[in-house]
C-alpha cells in the first residue's frame, strides 16, 4: 500500500468515526435502550449483560439471561441461564431494548446507582460532543473575525488584538475556562449551562484561530487582487471578506485542533464541578463517578466508557487529519544490515 | 552581537513580570466582580452585621475595586499577597508550598517527556518506514489522543486492578506519567515532522556534501536545526502541561496549586485566588522565558534585528 492510499483511508474511517459519533448522539433518545437517570433495582455496578445468539436449540435471535445478584456486599452477579429474554426491536420508539424493567438490556453495564453506562454514554455524548460542536464554531467564529480584522487593517488595531490574542494564549485553557466559569452564578439551568460552556470555549479557543489567520490574511494583502480590490475603493470589512477565503483550509485544520482540546475540557471542568451538574449525565461528569471511589475501577472498568469516548473520538480527528509526510532526501540513507 | 541578544532577553523578561502582574490583577478584578463575597459564608453562620462589616472593611471590600486593586499591587513590591479570608493567614505562605509542588510536577513530567519524546522524534523523523518507526508511531499517534485526564483514569484502573503503580496521596509515579506521555507523544510528533523538514535545508545537504557522517549529520546537525520550530511552540507546551496538571492533581490528590486556586474560587477568596494566579502564570512565565533562553541557544538568529 503506497503512502497515499493510507492517508486516504485513515481519513476516510476518522470521518467515519466522527459521522457515527454524532449520529449517536444525535439521536440518542431513539438508540439508547433507557433513560440516562433510570435506576434499575439490584444493578449497582452490575456487569455488561452478553447478548446471547446460541440457545440450547441452537442458533436462535438475540437474547439475554437474566442476572440475579449473588452476594450483595462482593457485587457478585451469575447469569440465570434457566431464563432467556429476547431482544425487542423498536419497541416503544427504542431501538434495542428488553420489554422488562426487571431484566434490563446493559451493555456496557451499570454504575454506581444502577444506572445502564451504555445509555448515560449516549445522553453524555448529547452534551459533551453539542458543547464541542458549539464551542469550535464559536471559537472559529471570533478567531476568522478577529485574525480577519487584524491582518486587514493593520497598524495599531493589529497591534493590540494580537497583544490580547498572545496573551489570552499563555494562559493555560482550562484555568481560563474554570476561572472565568468560576466568577459567575453558579446554579443554572442545562441549557444555561450549555450555552455558557460553549461560549467561554469560544473566548478560550480564539486566539490560536486569529493567530494563524491574522498571518494567512496579512500576506495575502499584499498580492495584486487586494490591491485591486482596496483600488475600487474596498473599505476593512469588505477587504477582509475578500481576504479570509484564503485561510480555509487552516481552519479545516484548526477545527481538528480543537474538537480534542475542548472535548477534554469538557470532561475536565464537569469533573471538577464546574461544568455540567453532576445530576446530568456528560463525559465528565461521568468519569467523576467512575473515581468516586478509586477500587471501584479495578471492579466495574466499563465505567471507563467515557474515557475511551474522549479517546476514540480524539484519534478520529487525528486520522482526519493524516497528513503525509514529505519523502526524506537520498542521503539519509536506509540502514545497512549489520 | 551580545548587545541584540541582552536586549532580546531583557524585553522578554519584562513580559514575563508584565503578564505575571495582569493575570494576578485580572483573577482580582474578576472575583471581585463576581456575585457573592467571602463573607456569605459568616452571614450563612450567622455572624451579626457589625461582625460582617468588619470583616469586609478588614478585606478591603468596603473600598473601590481600583484603589484595592492598586494597594494589591503596591504590596506585590514587597511580596505581600494579602490575607485568605477563608483561612485568616498571608496568601503568600499558603501558595508557596502548593506553587512548589505544582512546578516539581510540571518540571518533572516536561522532563521525562522531553528525554523520551525528542530522540524518538528524532529515530521516527529519520526513518519513518523502519519497524521501530512505525511502532513509535502508532502509539505516539495513541498517546496524543491520552490526554491526562484520560490517562490519569487509565493509569488509576491500572493500578487499582494489578497493584503495579502505587496510588497513594502524594506518590509522583502516576501524575507525573500521566502528565508527561501525551507531553512526550506531542514532542515526538514534532520533532519527528521538523526533522523531514530539516534534511531538505540547504546547510544540512551541504553537511551531507562535505562528506559529515551521517550519525553526526542526525543527531548533531539535523536533530539541532528541528529542535527550533518545536522551540517555538513552548509556550502552547507549557499552556498544555499546567491546563493537564490540574485535572491530574485532583484526581491524584496531589497538592499543587490547581485545587486551592478552584476552592478558594468557590468561596471568593479574593486575595487567595489573586494569590494562586500569580503563582500560576510565574510558572507559565518562567517556562516560557527558559524556553526563550533555550531558542536563542540553538537558534543564533534570535535577538538578530532581521
Amino acid at each position: 500500500m503506497t503512502r497515499g492510499t493510507t492517508g486516504r483511508w485513515s481519513r476516510r474511517v476518522g470521518a467515519g468515526v466522527l459521522a457515527t459519533a454524532a449520529i449517536l448522539a444525535i439521536a440518542a433518545p431513539a438508540v439508547a435502550p433507557y433513560a440516562p437517570n433510570e435506576q434499575f433495582d439490584d444493578r449497582a455496578y452490575a456487569p455488561p449483560t452478553r447478548v446471547r445468539i446460541f440457545g440450547p436449540e441452537g442458533f436462535t435471535r438475540p437474547f439475554i439471561h437474566p442476572l440475579v445478584l449473588e452476594d450483595r456486599l462482593a457485587g457478585r452477579y451469575r447469569e440465570d441461564r434457566s431464563v432467556m429474554v429476547p431482544i425487542r426491536w423498536f419497541s416503544r420508539g427504542r431501538l434495542v431494548s428488553t420489554g422488562s424493567a426487571s431484566v434490563p438490556l446493559m451493555l456496557l453495564g451499570g454504575d454506581a446507582v444502577g444506572r445502564d453506562v451504555f445509555s448515560r454514554l449516549l445522553f453524555g455524548a448529547r452534551l459533551s460532543l453539542g458543547v464541542t460542536f458549539l464551542g469550535v464554531i464559536g471559537a472559529l467564529g471570533i478567531g476568522a473575525m478577529m485574525g480577519g480584522l487584524a491582518g486587514t487593517m493593520g497598524g495599531r488595531v493589529d497591534g493590540a488584538l494580537m497583544v490580547v490574542a498572545d496573551f489570552l494564549l499563555a494562559v493555560p485553557g482550562a484555568y481560563l475556562v474554570l476561572v472565568l466559569r468560576g466568577v459567575l452564578e453558579q446554579v443554572l439551568e442545562t441549557w444555561q449551562i450549555f450555552g455558557l460552556i460553549a461560549a467561554l470555549f469560544a473566548v478560550a479557543g480564539w486566539p490560536h484561530t486569529a493567530r494563524g489567520v491574522r498571518a494567512i490574511v496579512a500576506s495575502e494583502r499584499t498580492r495584486e487582487y487586494a490591491e485591486a480590490a482596496r483600488a475600487a475603493g474596498a473599505g476593512p470589512w469588505r477587504l477582509a471578506r475578500q481576504l479570509l477565503p484564503a485561510a480555509r483550509g487552516f481552519l479545516a485544520v484548526e477545527v481538528l485542533l480543537l474538537v480534542p482540546a475542548l472535548l477534554v475540557a469538557e470532561a475536565t471542568i464537569s469533573y471538577l464541578g464546574l461544568g455540567f451538574s453532576s445530576a446530568q449525565a456528560s463525559w465528565g461528569t461521568m468519569m467523576q463517578d467512575a473515581t468516586a471511589n478509586g477500587y471501584v475501577l479495578a471492579r466495574a472498568p466499563w465505567l471507563l466508557a467515557p474515557a475511551a469516548g474522549v479517546f476514540v473520538v480524539a484519534l478520529a480527528t487525528q486520522m482526519m487529519g493524516f497528513n503525509r509526510t514529505p519523502p526524506l532526501p537520498g542521503f539519509i540513507r536506509p540502514p545497512r544490515p549489520s | 552581537m551580545t548587545n541584540g541578544l541582552t536586549r532580546f532577553v531583557l524585553r522578554r523578561f519584562t513580559v514575563a513580570i508584565l503578564f505575571v502582574v495582569v493575570v494576578g490583577s485580572a483573577a482580582l478584578v474578576l472575583v471581585r466582580l463576581a456575585p457573592g463575597d467571602p463573607t456569605d459564608d459568616l452571614f450563612m453562620r450567622g455572624a451579626d452585621a457589625e461582625t460582617i462589616a468588619a470583616a469586609r472593611h478588614r478585606l478591603g471590600l468596603d473600598q473601590p475595586i481600583g484603589s484595592q486593586l492598586a494597594r494589591w499591587v503596591a504590596g506585590l513590591t514587597r511580596l505581600d499577597l494579602g490575607e485568605s479570608s477563608r483561612f485568616g493567614l498571608p496568601v503568600a505562605g499558603l501558595v508557596a508550598d502548593r506553587m512548589r509542588n505544582t512546578a516539581e510536577l510540571a518540571g518533572l513530567a516536561l522532563l521525562v517527556a522531553a528525554i523520551v519524546g525528542l530522540p524518538l522524534g528524532v529515530v521516527t523523523g529519520t526513518r519513518p518506514r523502519s519497524v521501530v518507526g512505525r511502532i513509535v508511531t502508532i502509539v505516539s499517534v495513541a498517546l496524543v489522543c491520552c490526554p491526562p485526564i484520560i490517562g490519569t483514569l487509565m493509569l488509576l484502573f491500572l493500578a487499582a486492578s494489578t497493584g503495579w503503580l502505587s496510588i497513594a496521596p502524594g506518590n509522583f509515579v502516576v501524575p507525573t506519567l500521566a502528565l508527561a506521555l501525551p507531553l512526550a507523544a506531542m514532542l515526538e510528533r514534532l520533532q519527528s515532522q521538523s526533522m523531514a523538514e530539516a534534511f531538505a535545508a540547504p546547510d544540512i545537504v551541504a553537511a551531507a556534501a562535505r562528506g559529515v557522517p551521517v550519525r553526526r549529520l542526525i543527531w548533531i546537525h539535523a536533530a539541532r536545526q528541528a529542535l527550533r520550530p518545536v522551540l517555538g511552540v513552548a509556550g502552547i507546551v507549557v499552556a498544555t502541561l499546567f491546563s493537564g496538571s490540574i485535572a491530574v492533581e485532583t484526581m491524584t490528590s496531589w497538592p499543587g496549586l490547581g485545587r486551592l486556586m478552584l476552592d478558594a474560587l468557590l468561596s471568593r477568596d479574593l486575595f487567595l485566588v489573586a494569590g494562586c494566579a500569580l503563582a500560576g502564570s510565574s510558572l507559565v512565565a518562567m517556562g516560557n522565558f527558559l524556553a526563550d533562553l533555550l531558542r536563542a541557544s540553538v537558534d543564533p538568529r534570535v535577538g538578530q534585528p532581521s
